[in-house]
């Protein structure tokens, strides 16, 4: 479709003809055909995108919120039962439940994101040979799979035989079951996921460390601000965008983990693990209650949009734009 | 992460401490300093160590743990990978969807970017206000629906039903639409006097000066593609039509106790990905950068 659309540019290029006003389009009276023109040329521009996300995210978006009304299995037609998806889902104490163990998971991974990212980006803003290695391998697991990430975990966790656990027995340490045992699950899944993120944070905090100016951490070097003090008066309230858009990103990704809790623990162990997204994906694939699985989808997206709106509202409070 | 206590603190203003001492203080720091980063980064890259070290360790499984350096390294696990599955055809079609993805949505993007920042329209703002929003609707909430459009277009299992969904991204829009505009519109004023209309404007003027985002936009899309797993794992069913992250969740089942061939899966998933990295990480991580900065 879009390589018609694509076509259907080129031809319009071809007899574009005598440059059109740059400013805007052409307003003058008489010249309908060279308005008309503009017109198809917008449209050109405009419809090789606009098309696919028509059909493939707002249209799907309308449709979730109709699925969500009725009960469907995915094959025999739709019965509409109005709210009682939503009713269901709101007394099912399983609803309270997946939403505390993605609870679980933010309040784990983001504080590990956050702490390690700003440790390893405060370290290579400063003068540090090898900085760019650094940041490299630092950076590495971020163009990695999550499902490779929780792969590689399994094994690493592994109970019986993966590294961790036999480096701890070097120790004298009895590892713990980690991803199959329920109280270790998790963290396994935890650990596996601020391992893949931590460069992504890092950078985006980096980033906003450069554009402190260094004159504003001499003076307060010169008033006699020792290094932890600097940074909480100075670094932090100037690196706080960046912490923002940090805070904002990883509570989006965090409501919708699913990956690698799907490859590490597909939600087990006894459901220990059981996410949001697992639950609409078992819900929908497994169980065939689409109309159900697209109702927490909606209520999801609520959850998010409803955590980002207030924190868009909370941030005149800490977040400093200087 | 010890990090933070290992990093410089300057003396207090009112010590009485000789130079050559604050010197060898600021300088132990230093050497402390490298060597924590270092070792931070040998325990960041350990897990990809591992993974190597175990797809060349036949039998690493249930009782035997890989040596940390193999005595005996063998690409068995990667023989059996590529005979027992139809694994080359699975590299294969990640490999065309990541390709294709990464050109539509090069083309879509720009396309689009170049109506929002140099086709003044009506509505104009609230568009350009409703492909932002697009970028907020999670993939979680589209999954059903989409698949149900598309299997009753009779696209599910098919290559065209994968690729579809992910033509066109609001993320590219938004991030050469900011690469346009910096682009100063003399240049476009010039290539009008020259009798250039918008199609050749576009094409000869705005595009070749913004390719550093476009660099960028083409590793992500690359990237996104190549690691998406939800859509892939609804939309492609027969073994033969999956893609690498998919194959690699599926090997995990059938090889419960076989890491050295589930780790070279993983190998041969994480390399071109790292050829890319290593070839362009100016792009990928100034792309990380810019979005944090607004």
């Amino acid at each position: 479709m879009t390589a018609l659309i694509g076509e259907a540019a080129a031809d319009v290029g071809a007899d574009a003809g005598p440059p059109a006003s740059r400013t805007g389009p052409p307003r003058s009276p008489g010249r309908r055909a060279r308005r008309a023109r503009y017109t198809l040329t917008v449209l050109a521009f405009l419809l090789p995108s606009a098309v696919p996300l028509l059909l493939f995210v707002l249209g799907p978006m309308v449709a979730a919120a109709w699925i969500s009304l009725t009960e469907w299995n995915l094959l025999a037609p739709a019965e509409w039962v109005g709210l009682e998806n939503y009713a269901n889902l709101l007394t099912d104490p399983e609803t309270a439940d997946v939403f505390l163990h993605t609870l679980y998971y933010i309040v784990g991974y983001l504080p590990l994101v956050y702490v390690g990212g700003l440790a390893i980006a405060l370290a290579l803003n400063t003068a540090l040979r090898g900085r760019t290695v650094l940041r490299g391998v630092y950076f590495l697991p971020v163009i990695t799979s999550w499902i490779v990430v929780a792969l590689v975990w399994r094994w690493l966790l592994n109970p019986s035989n993966g590294v961790v656990n036999s480096v701890l027995a070097w120790f004298g340490i009895d590892g713990p079951g980690w991803w199959t045992d329920p109280a270790w699950a998790m963290p396994s899944i935890i650990l596996a996921s601020a391992w893949k993120d931590l460069g992504f944070v890092m950078v985006i905090l980096l980033a906003g460390l450069q554009a402190i100016d260094p004159e504003l951490l001499d003076a307060a070097r010169v008033d006699g601000a020792g290094w932890w003090r600097r940074l909480f008066s100075v670094t932090l309230p100037l690196l706080s965008p960046a912490t923002f858009f940090v805070i904002v990103i990883s509570l989006i990704n965090g409501f919708q983990v699913f990956d690698q809790v799907y490859a590490m623990t597909g939600g087990g162990p006894g459901g220990a693990t059981q996410v949001v997204v697992q639950q609409i994906y078992d819900l929908t694939f497994r169980y065939g209650r689409a109309g159900e699985a697209s109702a927490l989808s909606w209520l999801l997206f609520v959850v998010i949009l409803a955590v980002t709106v207030l924190q868009i509202r909370g941030q005149r409070k800490w977040v400093n734009y200087g | 992460m010890a990090e933070t206590t290992i990093a410089p603190t300057t003396a207090r203003a009112g010590g009485i401490r000789r130079r050559t001492d604050a010197a060898r203080t600021a300088l132990a720091r230093s050497v402390l300093l490298h060597i924590v980063m270092v070792l931070g980064a040998l325990a960041m890259f350990f897990p990809f160590y591992w993974t190597v070290v175990t797809s060349l360790s036949p039998g690493s499984g249930l009782s035997s743990t890989p040596s940390l350096i193999p005595a005996d390294p063998s690409i068995e696990a990667y023989q059996r990978l590529f005979a027992d599955l139809p694994f080359a055809r699975v590299v294969g079609n990640s490999l065309l969807l990541a390709t294709v993805t990464t050109l539509a949505q090069l083309f879509t993007s720009a396309t689009a970017a170049y109506a929002f920042s140099r086709l003044p329209f009506r509505g104009r703002t609230v568009v350009f206000g409703i492909y932002l929003a697009t970028m907020m609707i999670p993939l979680q909430v589209l999954v059903v629906p989409l698949f149900a459009e598309l299997r009753a277009w009779g696209l599910v299992d098919t290559y065209l039903g994968a690729l579809l969904p992910t033509l066109a991204a609001a993320f590219g829009v938004f991030l050469l639409r900011q690469a346009m505009n910096q682009v100063p519109f003399e240049l476009d004023e010039a290539a009008a006097i020259d009798g250039a209309g918008h199609f050749r404007t576009f094409w000869t003027v705005i595009l070749p000066n913004i390719r550093p985002a476009l660099a960028t936009l083409a590793v992500f899309a690359f990237m996104g593609s190549w690691n998406s797993f939800l859509w892939p794992l609804v939309v492609l069913r027969s073994p033969e039509l999956q893609t690498l992250p998919v194959a690699l969740a599926g090997l995990q089942g059938q090889y419960t106790t076989q890491w050295d061939i589930v780790m070279a899966g993983s190998v041969v998933s994480i390399l071109p990905m790292l050829a890319i990295y290593l070839f362009a990480q100016k792009y990928v991580i100034q792309g990380v950068a810019n979005t944090g900065l607004k």
